[in-house]
């Protein structure tokens, strides 16, 4: 049985303005150790369709407008909240793109991380040392003495490491990354993306990479599947999509990354 | 584990937002000042509630009256005059003060508990819930809430629980307005969005996540709220739908003496200073919060 199976998913935004669909009829599936990067520009779909996994959008505005999302085989736009609370944080875990806003600014980062272990982890009764082996774990110096800093005291790439422990403490089979290190500067996003790829090679769980960025997902994600106005317009194996690509979006999206030692006299963009 | 990391992990932590916020309050001059202030209203106050509900002898009884020495003028034996009973003011005030500060933090506690409940409702959930809580609020500004207090008032009996009741029972729409307000915006913040995202439940999210939040500005109110609660009791005495004489409060003092205020400026003036003074400290006090609080 797959881990996450999704089948011709809609989703709908219903607003004064209008109505928007914002995901039209996207289908893919994960086993568990998948990893999958969804690539697009901003408002192609990629975010939504990532808090959508455990409904996450606040309806309304948001609207599943058709499609199925199967966690483990179970419909998770069927289940209860009470349901869909269990399959967050232990299930499907998330790192969000602002490390800075996304912690509490009243809480240690140690109170946070726990927070997350005592929900989905009952059993574990040494809450404190779990903590230090997860900010160990993430790469954090020194965790005996930052787990009892407040975010403010944390540099974004601290920040962000505290976020990928407090979300690998649930023990997530799936861990969803919506655009992890674009707050960030380009060496810390270097480091995130390296600490990614080894936690996600010892710990064996599956990873979506949400970014807009071509340049950093080769050998962290096995498959790619680009994501065009609400449409995944391309999907295959990360390698010979990147070479040879086939739908001219993706064409447009590799041809924006600037690359070193190439020669070139204007940085191409995306109009479509 | 060892010993000597048990206790770093059980030491206060040095930098939280709340101390920080306190130790800008407490870098206030002004802030020093008005809470200092408001410690000796309320340490007056206590001792006088003590004395009286420990029958303990006081220097003179708030209600002892003596006809002989009526309407004296400020002296070294009345610090601050008689009244028309020939009862000493500085008494009655001193036993006034433990009904108006009752009188402001029981109301303000009650208008606090239901504003903060009802507002974070109405601001987390949103939908028809806040629709009908929000128009249910309207409907109750509209009244003019000073009258309101009054009718419930000449309905119930001028009872000292059922004024403090009705006071905090009728103030807690502006609460709830701003605890819905701050709702708003922090729900949609992005460490609410992360603990959703962890499994977290609504019940731990507002009062875990959001309602430390939004604390300053709820601080803030609840302490300007005490001397509207207050005033609130000060003109219900004037009026005198206050609290049944012969129990002193500032207001019905000042109701009292208003008869003789020619005669008698001192059974107006001092207690209207009290009134004045406590108000202005915990305005002022209130204000240097906000203050510490915006300065992040």
């Amino acid at each position: 049985m797959s881990l996450l199976e999704i089948h011709n998913l809609s989703i709908r935004f219903r607003t004064d303005a209008g109505e928007l669909d914002a995901v039209k009829r996207i289908s893919f599936s994960m086993r568990d150790g998948d990893s999958l990067a969804i690539v697009g520009e901003s408002g192609s779909g990629k975010s939504v369709t990532a808090l959508s996994l455990t409904r996450l959008l606040p309806s309304p505005p948001a609207e599943y407008a058709g499609g199925k999302i199967l966690y483990c085989g179970e419909d998770v736009l069927k289940m209860s909240d009470r349901e869909v609370r269990k399959v967050r944080g232990a299930g499907i875990a998330y790192i969000f793109q602002e490390p800075a806003t996304s912690l509490n600014p009243v809480y240690t980062i140690r109170s946070q991380i726990a927070e997350g272990i005592r929900l989905h982890r009952p059993d574990v009764t040494d809450i404190d040392s779990e903590v230090l082996r997860w900010l160990g774990a993430v790469g954090i110096v020194d965790p005996e003495k930052r787990m009892h800093d407040y975010p403010h005291q944390l540099s974004g790439g601290m920040q962000q490491r505290a976020m990928i422990a407090m979300a690998l403490g649930c023990r997530p089979r799936l861990l969803v990354a919506d655009e992890p290190t674009t707050a960030l500067d380009v060496t810390i996003q270097a480091q995130i993306l390296a600490e990614l790829r080894r936690l996600r090679a010892e710990f064996g769980m599956a990873l979506i990479l949400i970014t807009h960025n071509f340049a950093i997902i080769r050998g962290l994600c096995d498959r790619v599947a680009v994501m065009f106005r609400g449409e995944i317009v391309e999907y295959g194996d990360t390698e010979s999509l990147l070479k040879n690509p086939q739908h001219p979006y993706t064409k447009a999206l590799i041809a924006c990354v600037p690359q070193l030692g190439i020669k070139r006299a204007r940085l191409r963009t995306i109009e479509f | 584990m060892t010993a000597t990391a048990t206790a770093t992990l059980h030491a206060v932590p040095a930098d939280s937002p709340f101390r920080r916020v306190a130790r800008k309050f407490f870098s206030d001059r002004l802030a020093i000042v008005s809470l200092a202030a408001i410690l000796l209203f309320f340490l007056v106050a206590v001792v006088a509630a003590l004395c009286t509900w420990k029958g303990l002898p006081m220097p003179m009884s708030p209600n002892a009256t003596n006809l002989s020495g009526k309407l004296l003028p400020p002296s070294a034996a009345n610090w601050l005059g008689t009244d028309n009973l020939g009862r000493d003011v500085l008494s009655r005030m001193v036993g006034g003060s433990t009904i108006s500060l009752t009188v402001g933090f029981v109301a303000m506690a009650v208008s606090l508990g239901i504003g903060i409940v009802v507002g974070a409702i109405s601001g987390y959930f949103g939908g028809w819930a806040d629709n009908i809580i929000m128009r249910l609020v309207d409907a109750l500004l509209c009244f003019p809430s000073f009258f309101l207090i009054l009718s419930a008032i000449a309905l119930l009996g001028p009872n000292i629980w059922i004024i403090i009741a009705v006071i905090g029972l009728v103030g807690w729409t502006g609460t709830a307005r701003l605890v819905r307000a701050e709702f708003l915006t922090l729900r949609e913040s992005e460490y609410v969005r992360a603990a959703r995202a962890l499994g977290q439940s609504g019940r731990k999210i507002i009062f875990r996540h959001i309602l430390p939040n939004a604390f300053a500005p709820i601080f803030v109110t609840a302490i300007i709220s005490i001397p509207d609660a207050i005033l609130i009791e000060s003109g219900l005495s004037f009026l005198s739908f206050g609290v049944p004489p012969p129990q002193a409060t500032w207001g019905n003092i000042i109701a009292d003496g208003k008869t003789y205020f020619l005669d008698a400026w001192w059974l107006v003036v001092f207690p209207g200073l009290a009134i004045f003074s406590a108000s202005l400290a915990f305005y002022l006090a209130g204000d240097a919060l906000r203050r510490a609080a915006s300065a992040r």
